[in-house]
């Protein structure tokens, strides 16, 4: 046990005797490699257009078919994989950033700062995510920067509730009082011991943040305004796809499985760190 | 002498407190207008002399904790003055309350939210000492692995999360943490209460040990008279908010002044040395938000009379070093 972080082993094998956790996790470890070694998975350029073999089943030369330009659809959801994954995390990255400063400093110093910021959050929860999404990337241009920064730009708040809350009953913990006596300032205290108790609930909130993320982006895509081609993303695959979706059902088949499995690896990963974490049911 | 009202020791004491009041605002009901507040320390005024102990007891929400917390400015009080080392603290800030913290220490309760789960038992102990400059890296590691041997922990503890480790052991880690940076002070605030019966004496034992090892003060907070007895030179005793009885602990449990204090001694068989009839509280402690008028103990006092509804009695000299609230002794 000597040198585990507080909640380590204990909680990793109560994570994995969780089985469908752990078939979240090894559904996302699967999408991690196909991400970081495509060419693993398809030897086909994603981008090649074959003028002479359009819209072909699945077939031993292209196990998931080819499109409409005659591109390689394995080759295309194996590279969209880095593209869809990039955005999730991204996305999930700058809202967990911002929810955690704002969820921080409106927790532990309360006050006119928490008012603030808290009907700063009420505020942009009262806009529909979607529309707000829509109604932003309608002025910029829809890179895929632009995509994941405004995705991540709309997904903070839940995060900020969620870490003002636990900073909240952190900060009357006695080992706060502790420091404090120590001579601890704020600036320590709230780094070394109110943030990293808040990490639990937050690996939470990320895991089941990166599946709507990914989700986001699809949708986004599917309506022309997310990642844009001939870059590939899962998407915009579907969208292709529905053009000739009664008579080559490959085309948005396998893109869609693709965004079903990994959502629903997340949120069942999601899940089962929660459960894990949850000290009430422990021993199970 | 006899008749003079309770003045804490100016000089040379450690800590003194002066007619310290804190209150904290109670939650509204959703139909009450009215701003309702909890009185939890209502007008204490107590001396520790240096190295010595002082016994804070009293019932369950009677104010102990808030009066600990006051006394080490980690609440700060509505009005009274808090004197430490014969510095008025009252209403110090900044660095200068950081570095004067380096002399005031305190041990919690509850062993489990007293230290951060997520930091290694060495980091716990030496936050002071990196915090003040005093040490970091190797050399505190080492420092804190020898404090901790001297609290009677493994050497290797400063390695291991506080998760790996007993009520107990955790209770020995906070105090090597607040003896970390050899304080003037102690606040104790029911360091055994959370314990078992044999664990209790082993820490009791550990805190007299050091006390001696290092001649700091302590304040200790408790509400069981048998520790309270076991600990300290001095004893006060506080009843919502107030207190009712100082003295040395020794004449206090040998003779028991205030009717409030005989009431508590009787309850706990062999304990006061006096033959006394056992005297049972009736009723329950009223609410510290609406205290009685006059003597806020006259609810459930054998003695009461009618000045005791209308008059409340002062802390007054009753022989010497010997102080009770009341109208009757
Ligand atoms: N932060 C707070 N906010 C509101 N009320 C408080 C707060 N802290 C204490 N109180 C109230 O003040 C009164 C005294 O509380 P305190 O914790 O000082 O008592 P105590 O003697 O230490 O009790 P215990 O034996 O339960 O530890 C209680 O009525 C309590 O409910
Ligand atoms: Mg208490």
């Amino acid at each position: 046990m000597n040198g585990t972080p507080g909640i380590g082993w204990d909680f990793a094998r109560r994570l994995l005797r969780n089985r469908l956790a752990a078939a979240g996790g090894a559904v996302i470890l699967f999408f991690f490699l196909v991400s970081a070694l495509p060419g693993l998975f398809s030897t086909h350029e994603p981008n090649r257009i074959d003028i002479v073999n359009i819209l072909r089943p699945p077939s031993g030369a292209h196990p998931l078919g080819t499109d409409d330009l005659g591109r390689d659809v394995l080759a295309r959801v194996v590279h969209g994989a880095r593209i869809s994954l990039s955005v999730g995390f991204v996305a999930v990255g700058i809202a967990i950033a911002i929810g955690l400063i704002v969820g921080l400093l409106a927790g532990f110093y309360g006050g006119w700062a928490d008012a603030v910021l808290m009907r700063l959050v009420d505020m942009m929860l009262c806009f529909p995510t979607f529309f707000l999404i829509l109604s932003v990337i309608a002025f910029l241009e829809p890179s895929i920067w632009n995509i994941m920064t405004v995705i991540g730009l709309t997904g903070w708040m839940g995060v900020a509730r969620l870490v003002r809350a636990e900073t909240l009953s952190i900060k009357e913990r006695d080992f706060v009082a502790a420091a404090r006596a120590q001579g601890a300032g704020s600036a320590r205290i709230i780094f070394r011991h109110v943030l990293p108790n808040t990490l639990a609930p937050i690996l939470v909130a990320a895991t089941l943040g990166v599946a709507g993320a990914i989700l986001t982006e699809s949708a986004l895509s599917f309506l022309g305004i997310g990642v844009q081609p001939p870059t590939p993303s899962w998407g915009n695959i579907l969208t292709a796809g529905k053009d000739n979706i009664e008579y080559a059902w490959w085309l948005s088949l396998f893109p869609g499985l693709a965004i079903l499995v990994t959502v629903l690896g997340y949120n069942l990963l999601g899940e089962g760190i929660r459960d894990a974490a949850d000290p009430r049911l422990k021993g199970r | 002498m006899t008749g003079g009202i309770y003045r804490p020791e100016e000089d040379g004491a450690i800590l003194s407190l002066v007619n310290v009041y804190k209150t904290f605002p109670v939650r509204k009901s959703f139909f009450s207008t009215e701003n309702l507040r909890v009185r939890a320390v209502d007008g204490v005024s107590l001396t520790v002399p240096p190295g010595k102990t002082l016994g804070l007891v009293g019932e369950s929400g009677c104010g102990k904790t808030t009066l600990a917390r006051l006394a080490i400015r980690l609440l700060d009080p509505d009005a009274g003055a808090i004197r430490f080392d014969g510095k008025e603290i009252t209403r110090m800030e900044g660095e200068a309350l950081r570095v004067t913290r380096r002399q005031m220490q305190i041990v919690f309760q509850d062993p489990y939210s007293s230290l951060n789960p997520r930091m290694k038992v060495s980091d716990i102990v030496g936050e002071g000492w990196l915090v003040h400059g005093l040490a970091r890296g190797k050399e505190l590691r080492e420092r804190a692995e020898r404090l901790l041997v001297r609290v009677g922990l493994p050497a290797d503890a400063g390695g291991k999360y506080p998760h790996e480790f007993s009520g107990g052991q955790r209770q020995r880690i906070g105090i090597a943490r607040a003896i970390a940076l050899s304080p003037k002070l102690v606040v104790a605030d029911e360091p055994v209460s959370a314990l078992d019966v044999s664990v209790q004496a082993q820490i009791l034992n550990l805190l007299r040990d050091l006390q001696e090892e290092y001649g700091m003060a302590y304040l200790f907070v408790s509400h069981d008279l048998r520790v309270i007895r076991h600990v300290s030179d001095d004893v006060a005793v506080m009843y919502l908010g107030k207190l009712m009885e100082t003295g040395p602990a020794a004449e206090l449990f040998h003779e028991p002044l205030h009717p409030y204090t005989r009431s508590l001694l009787s309850a706990v068989p062999m304990l006061g040395d006096a033959p006394s009839e056992r005297i049972v509280l009736s009723g329950e402690i009223p609410s510290p938000i609406s205290p009685p008028p006059g003597c806020r103990f006259h609810t459930r006092c054998f003695m009461a009379e009618k000045v005791c509804e209308e008059v409340c009695p002062l802390l007054r000299s009753i022989a010497p070093g010997r102080y009770a609230a009341c109208h009757f002794v």
